[in-house]
């Protein structure tokens, strides 16, 4: 099987591993905790927002490789995208998953998660940093 | 009868027509035996009525075979009465039908003892009490090795406790519960016992009067019937003098625009159709069940237990959760890597053809005594056989390897 077939193909561990935007905001403007019930996996999610745009964001993230990588590519993409630009790629990316849908202009490392799409049980790994980062912006 | 693992695996179809499935999730739910899956076939396409309603001779054939059923529970259980046996949904149901019915004699102030090993359907009822009626909610603490800590028992049951329900054995550690300890200071008080049998039927045949216990719950698809139907037992003289939980059809004496009154029970607690079929099935699982030589089948789960625990002991860093020793549990191992989720652990097993469960496993409070959020559980039934276990130290191997 080539690699980018794979569920847990080198870039979601490397995307899991780097864990970019873990830890606190000190002035965060809006933060959301979810839980994924199934699994108990959990995310903190904050935001500083200015001018209605993502100026920082940080996260805390308890799961597993697909949850760890979306938590860490959201921490690496998401800086400088506005609600609705959110609410965009996470739409997207449920499309992604549930019909295969192409992948979100901007965020092109989304395409590691194709293979998950084979899995609707784990669809909730990969999307709940996403949705938190949105229930972030809305708080 | 031959108990062999391989003689015993050709008798449950989906196990009979997957020869390479490695199926490690009997603690959730056990593969369907053929009897009892002939057994729903045969009842929904010969004696398909409606019970305890029609006066036709079909409806009679199905009232025979449902009350049959009953019969076979309380044999399997070793029951004092078939009229002690009440169906349900499932043992979630039964534990909630006891939350309620013997939830509605109790008083603010009355103390309910649980343990911090419940699955969540043993344990959140007893909040739901809670709120409802003031009743004090006490928990029995557990060990390092997830064992229940009887050691404080006089001051948890107080002077007070009206009730202990308990797992008669932890779905996620295995460990079995001490009842005998449990029943004789739950006596001295004037407490009853609650036994959630859920994960202890699937290993054999029961005795509620040896146990000396008050209630027992446990669900069908766990013990080789079909989903969908489960069993709670009391004591006759107990659930006589209980409420109802479900109202409906069925379970009344007398209806009038003023007020109504109870059937006897069983009926009592059977408002609605019940789940018929489903029971003709689960007593056509038990009766097989009570067929077998079951210490031959408790030593080989024991020494299926003892390779997987000596094999998953080899792993470095990995913690067993659970007593060490194969025959203080049922055969149901669960264990922690750290730096690994469950999720992912199963995740590659599965494209090895290895069936397991891996989360909170509905016990969330055990997990937080245990310092842990999630882990893997492998469980053990009486189909399994080496190349099971081999396959699963075999796969958790390239796990480690693919994961890291």
């Amino acid at each position: 099987m080539n690699d980018k077939d794979s569920l847990y193909q080198d870039a979601i561990k490397q995307f899991a591993r780097a864990a970019h935007g873990h830890g606190q905001l000190a002035a965060a403007t809006g933060e959301a905790k979810l839980d994924n019930p199934l699994c108990g996996d959990r995310v903190r999610m904050q935001v500083a927002v200015t001018s209605g745009h993502i100026a920082a964001i940080a996260h805390e993230t308890r799961g597993c490789l697909l949850c760890r990588a979306a938590a860490s590519l959201i921490g690496l993409r998401a800086a400088g995208q506005d609600a609705n630009g959110i609410k965009a790629v996470v739409h997207d990316l449920e499309s992604l998953l549930q019909e295969g849908a192409p992948i979100p202009p901007g965020w092109p490392e989304l395409s590691m998660f194709e293979p998950a799409r084979a899995y609707p049980s784990r669809h909730r790994c990969v999307l709940l940093p996403f949705r938190a980062l949105l229930a972030a912006m809305l708080h | 009868m031959n108990t062999t693992a391989m003689h015993l695996r050709d008798a449950f179809p989906l196990l009979a027509a997957s020869p390479d499935l490695h199926y490690l999730d009997s603690a959730a739910t056990s593969q369907i035996h053929r009897s009892a899956l002939d057994a729903v076939v045969r009842h929904e396409t010969t004696c398909r009525a409606n019970v305890s309603r029609g006066t036709y001779r079909l409806a009679e054939a199905a009232d025979r075979a449902y009350e049959q059923a009953r019969q076979t529970v309380a044999r399997f259980l070793n029951a004092g009465a078939a009229g002690e046996v009440i169906f349900t949904s499932g043992a979630t149901a039964s534990l909630n039908l006891v939350a309620h019915a013997f939830g509605n004699t109790l008083q603010a102030g009355d103390r309910v003892l649980i343990s911090v090993a419940e699955h969540h359907s043993n344990f959140v009822p007893w909040q739901m009490l809670r709120e409802r009626t003031g009743i004090e909610l006490a928990l029995i603490p557990v060990t390092a090795s997830g064992q229940l800590d009887l050691s404080g028992l006089p001051e948890l049951l107080g002077n007070n406790c009206r009730l202990i329900a308990v797992t008669q054995c932890s779905n996620v550690t295995g460990a079995w519960t001490d009842v005998a300890t449990l029943v004789a200071a739950a006596h001295k008080v004037g407490a009853k016992v609650l036994l959630d049998g859920a994960q202890a039927v699937q290993h054999g045949p029961q005795d509620v009067r040896a146990l000396d216990i008050d209630f027992y719950a446990f669900s069908g698809h766990k013990c080789f019937g079909s989903g969908g139907v489960g069993v709670l037992w009391g004591r006759e003289e107990l659930l006589a003098k209980l409420p109802p939980f479900h109202t409906g059809g069925g379970m009344i004496g007398e209806v009038t625009p003023q007020a109504t009154t109870w059937a006897e029970p069983p009926q009592r607690f059977e408002a609605g159709t019940p789940p018929i079929a489903q029971a003709v099935g689960l007593a056509a699982a038990l009766d097989w069940m009570m067929t077998l030589d079951w210490p031959q089948i408790h030593a080989r789960e024991s020494r299926l237990c003892e390779l997987l625990i000596d094999g998953l002991l080899r792993i470095p860093a990995l913690r067993l959760l659970g007593p060490a020793s194969a025959t203080a549990r049922a055969p149901i191992v669960s264990f922690d890597i750290p730096g690994l989720h469950p999720h992912d652990i199963c995740q590659v097993l599965d494209a090895r053809n290895l069936a397991l469960r891996g989360g909170h496993h509905c016990a969330r409070p055990l997990m937080a005594a245990l310092g842990i959020d999630v882990c893997t559980r492998a469980s053990i039934a009486l189909y399994n056989d080496e190349t099971d276990i081999l396959a699963l130290l075999d796969g958790l191997s390239f796990a480690l390897r693919e994961l890291a």
